[in-house]
């Protein structure tokens, strides 16, 4: 029953009665009556709070590889950081939950604001001078980087990196289907990308690179060579840059990306299935006017105190519509704000801290792990907070082997790499202390004994 | 009727908010501008991992020199700033949000708590199915239940947009002719259809053909005649459209466009006025996007999350994006559930499995209303719309005098003629009374349009005291000079803001502050 509308009976008497109508289905006669369903809808009735709570909790139960009962070792885009109480208690305010896109900006200042910070933030953090208000997820502002390149270069050939998320490149394939760009993969050798260092002759030279950092497989690239490839052929840097990295790492925007896109949903997102994430996007102040999604800016109002406001709107849909950057209208702006709340709890120290600790924990276990006889190293360059490894059975088997003795072991590489099907993607956050590592390593290494 | 008691004050149950939900009007300094060196609010697990020297951690001339400046803040001050900014927002919560095509209804509290289960907001997505039971049994029950809804045969669940959901659908009309060796190149769309809707076809890599609408609001028929052809792939409909009509000559539209061998796609913007009482399926769609933040409540979070699945007809099954949940029967007949790609899958339109906690979170709601409780939605917010649409004519102009379904469009057109009011100042002003403006200029197609969509959630007493706000600005309309309106808000936490220097001028951080 719609325990959520408030009408009694009454009420709704004395409504139909204003309107000269005497029962609620003459509100519908407009609709063709052999088009209407002539039945109810086969689903339950209705039911209170409590049961709701049952049944979805029926669901939780049956999930096993919930951080709380495996421990997390798991990456490869969706981690499992900190969420402090702080970050959930302000991120869940019902102002910043419950309000639409901020059309009307006199009563939207909370959230227009936090986004300006937001902005500003990923802005730092990817060493460009503009970063947009949220995309839906990594994945997604990989796919707008795409089109907002090949718009720039007037170039349709897009040179992805193997070391770009394997699904972050269905995408690309994916939407490459509507707009007709070129997708190509560079392959990767011992884990970094090999690009082409013979272009001279190209039948279609690329508009796009895009390359993560670090990739993947969790291995550092060298952008200077990939800023030079770009800067041979003509084509935009886009880099998919992990946030968090950027605590250690040197910008993107310092080595020269043109465009910096990134999964957001380590700044203070809980794993959640993969979503609702956030997408990242940064980018020059030369790309501006084809920036995808929303803006905020700074301006004034009437009075001249300080304002804020979505901006550079000639750009969006609901304007230029077939002509529009992006059909983006609805974004991920509570996770951008809960991302900007997460910022300020981490600050400046705080990153760098948060990163040296993954960076620390993953040393650790990959030297542990690597010490086995039983396990390899599936790559070969230089590694920061994720790595892979290469296990004498299928990692998939591994993994749910591990499961048993409480770990999520990982992300098995499978048919995305070479001889994928025994590597298995490893990721170890500030969260895994010494103790939990150390029964990983024993559990892995007996998990692959037979 | 008798009118619904209204307090003095003109306050209402629920959906009227104090104009000026603030401590003061003191602009909010940025976080950076409260920073302080040094300070910080982090604190980290003790992991009792060994320490190990940033330049062994990072290989040479990749370590970044200098921090990435955030801002430096306690944690009292963090909760201080963000809290004064809530206090600048409004929200559902707070008030009556009637924003036309955007269904801003209650978010009940209950989806709150189950968004936030630990077994279901601690999984992580790259986890295999056998430890992913119950995500999967949870996916699979909301996709066969928004079937059932739409009158479709299976669904994607993995957009996370109304707008993604629209790409989705298109790609997978092109997917089809092109396996139907048929190679089409436009889409028809309404002259009052959402921005989206053009920029998304383009993006699926047709061209856009316009038909206009006639005199009473639908699709002009005989104009959609004249661009029917074997070159369209299909056509994108609204219904009720966006100016709150219900479009009575859909099943002939259907018709005709299944007769050059087009496909119809069902913008579910407008699902709340329709659950269970007529089905896109029923109407002769082919494909479906709902908005699970518009119609299953889900907060829209100050403009995201959403979630925007797309159901479809029995013939594009093949093509949804994968991987698709199913159910399979075990050996002891127990259901199991397993990931699967159709076999002519148009591929991923999501990093994972779409934006699962909403999903969630709308599965919840259907589960507390019911089949039953879903059609009483529907019926209610058609009631609410109806009611304010009736009891608002005369004071506003309303271009087009029929039967309206969950929202009504309205016009400022009169008075704008006689005081030189316009929608805008309608709605700036209507901030003031305590209520979120309605939409504004939007059908493109009615001049100074006010689109006001009550949704079902608010009370006949909300609706009285939104009457007499929107009747009292009329009368204020009349009886003061011209240029009065345009003066408001004044009590809001900023008046009205210069959109042309924002643009002109571009601040997009704190950074490029002058």
């Amino acid at each position: 029953m719609g325990t959520y509308i408030p009408h009694t009976d009454d009420e709704v008497e004395s409504m139909l009665a204003f309107l000269g109508l005497s029962s609620v289905a003459d509100l519908f006669a407009v609709v063709p009556e052999a088009l209407k369903l002539q039945r109810r809808l086969e689903l339950a009735d209705g039911v209170g709070e409590p049961d709701v709570l049952a049944r979805m909790e029926g669901f939780a139960d049956q999930n096993r590889a919930r951080s709380d009962r495996l421990v997390c070792f798991a990456g490869g885009g969706a981690y499992d950081h900190e969420i402090p109480s702080v970050t959930r208690a302000l991120a869940g305010r019902s102002e910043f939950v419950t309000s639409y896109t901020p059309y009307q900006p006199e009563v939207a200042q909370g959230v227009l604001q936090a986004v300006f910070e937001y902005q500003t933030m990923v802005a730092r953090l990817a060493g460009l001078p503009v970063a947009n208000a949220s995309l839906y997820d990594g994945g997604s502002a990989a796919v707008e980087a795409v089109n907002l390149g090949v718009a720039a270069s007037g170039r349709e050939t897009v040179w992805v990196s193997a070391g770009i998320h394997p699904h972050w490149r269905q995408m690309l394939v994916t939407c490459a289907a509507g707009t007709g760009h070129r997708i190509e993969t560079i392959p990767l050798v011992d884990g970094v990308t090999r690009w082409p260092d013979d272009d001279a002759h190209l039948d279609h030279p690329p508009g796009v690179l895009m390359v993560g950092y670090p990739n993947y497989l969790g291995c550092i690239e060298d952008l200077a060579e990939a800023r030079a490839v770009c800067d041979r052929t003509g084509a935009l840097l886009v880099v998919g840059a992990d946030p968090v990295a950027a605590g250690l790492l040197k910008s993107p925007g310092a080595w020269g990306a043109d465009v910096v896109v990134g999964e957001g949903q380590v700044f203070g997102t809980t794993l959640g299935f993969g979503g609702p994430y956030l997408g990242l996007f940064a980018c020059d102040l030369g790309q501006v006017r084809r920036l995808p999604g929303r803006l905020v800016g700074e301006t004034s109002d009437v009075d001249g105190r300080r304002s804020y406001v979505t901006t550079l709107r000639a750009r969006e849909q609901d304007i230029r519509r077939e002509k529009a950057t992006s059909n983006v209208c609805t974004n991920q702006t509570l996770m951008a704000v809960t991302a900007a709340v997460q910022l300020g709890w981490l600050g400046t120290s705080g990153l760098v801290e948060l990163a040296r600790r993954c960076a620390q924990a993953t040393r650790y276990a990959r030297d542990a792990l690597l010490a086995l006889d039983r396990v390899a190293a599936f790559a070969h360059a230089p590694v920061l907070r994720e790595f892979a490894v290469r296990l004498p059975i299928p990692a998939a088997v591994a993994v749910e082997r591990m499961a048993d003795a409480g770990f999520l072991a990982g992300i098995p590489l499978g048919e995305d790499f070479d001889d994928g099907e025994h590597g298995l993607l490893i990721s170890v956050t500030e969260r895994r202390t010494r103790e939990e590592i150390d029964a990983y390593v024993t559990a892995l290494d007996k998990a692959v004994a037979s | 009727m008798t009118e619904p008691a209204v307090s003095a004050d003109g306050g209402a149950p629920g959906g009227k908010a104090n104009s000026a939900p603030l401590l003061g009007r003191a602009a909010e300094p940025t976080l950076f501008e409260l920073s302080h060196p040094g300070r910080r609010a982090w604190s980290f697990r003790t992991s009792g991992i060994p320490e190990v020297p940033i330049d062994q951690l990072v290989p040479e001339g990749h370590r970044r020199e200098e921090p990435v400046p955030l801002a430096e803040v306690s944690e009292r001050d963090l909760v201080a700033h963000f809290t004064r900014l809530s206090h600048r927002q409004f929200s559902v919560d707070l008030g009556a949000y009637p924003l036309g095509s955007c269904t801003m209804k209650y978010n009940p509290k209950v989806c709150d708590t189950v968004a936030g289960l630990p077994g279901l907001a601690g999984v992580h997505p790259g986890a295999p199915a056998s430890l992913t039971q119950g995500w999967l049994a949870l996916l699979v029950e909301l996709e066969e239940t928004l079937c059932e809804i739409t009158g479709m045969a299976a669904a994607t669940l993995q957009p996370a947009a109304g707008a993604a959901g629209e790409l989705t659908g298109l790609l997978l009309m092109r997917a089809w002719h092109e396996a139907r060796g048929s190679v089409r190149h436009k889409v028809i769309i309404p002259d009052s259809a959402h921005g989206t809707n053009p920029a998304s076809v383009t993006l699926g890599g047709y061209e856009v053909i316009t038909v206009p609408s006639d005199d009473r609001g639908c699709v002009d028929m005989e104009a959609l005649a004249t661009v029917l052809d074997e070159d369209v792939a299909g056509i994108m409909l609204t219904n009720p459209n966006t100016l709150g009509l219900f479009e009575e000559d859909i099943a002939a539209i259907a018709t005709a466009v299944h007769e050059v061998g087009g496909l119809l796609y069902y913008d579910g913007a407008n699902l709340n006025a329709i659950l269970g009482v007529v089905r896109p399926g029923d109407m002769g769609f082919d494909i479906v996007h709902m908005n699970l933040h518009k119609t299953f409540a889900t907060p829209h979070g100050g403009g995201g999350p959403g979630a925007g699945p797309v159901a479809v007809s029995e013939r594009l099954v093949p093509f949804l994006p994968g991987p698709r949940a199913v159910r399979v029967e075990s050996a002891d007949q127990s259901p199991v559930y397993e990931w699967m790609t159709p076999p002519q899958s148009i591929g991923r339109m999501h990093t994972w499995h779409g934006n699962a906690l909403v999903l969630a979170r709308a599965l919840a709601y259907i589960v507390a209303n019911g089949g039953d409780g879903l059609r009483q939605i529907a019926e209610t917010a058609v009631l609410n719309a109806n009611w304010i649409r009736q009891r608002l004519t005369g004071t506003y102009d309303v271009p087009f005098d029929r039967p309206c379904m969950h929202e009504v469009v309205l016009s400022v057109r009169t008075i704008k003629q006689a005081h030189g009011v316009r929608a805008l100042d309608v709605a700036k002003r209507l901030l003031e009374e305590g209520f979120h403006a309605p939409t504004v200029y939007f059908p493109l197609i009615v001049d100074e349009a006010l689109m006001i969509e009550p949704t079902e959630t608010e009370s006949p007493q909300t609706l009285e005291a939104l009457a007499q706000s929107l009747e009292r600005i009329a009368h204020e309309a009349n009886s003061h000079e011209e240029g009065w309106m345009a003066e408001f808000p004044h009590e809001t936490p900023v008046r009205r803001v210069d959109e042309a220097r924002a643009a002109r001028t571009l601040v997009p951080t704190f950074d490029a502050r002058g």
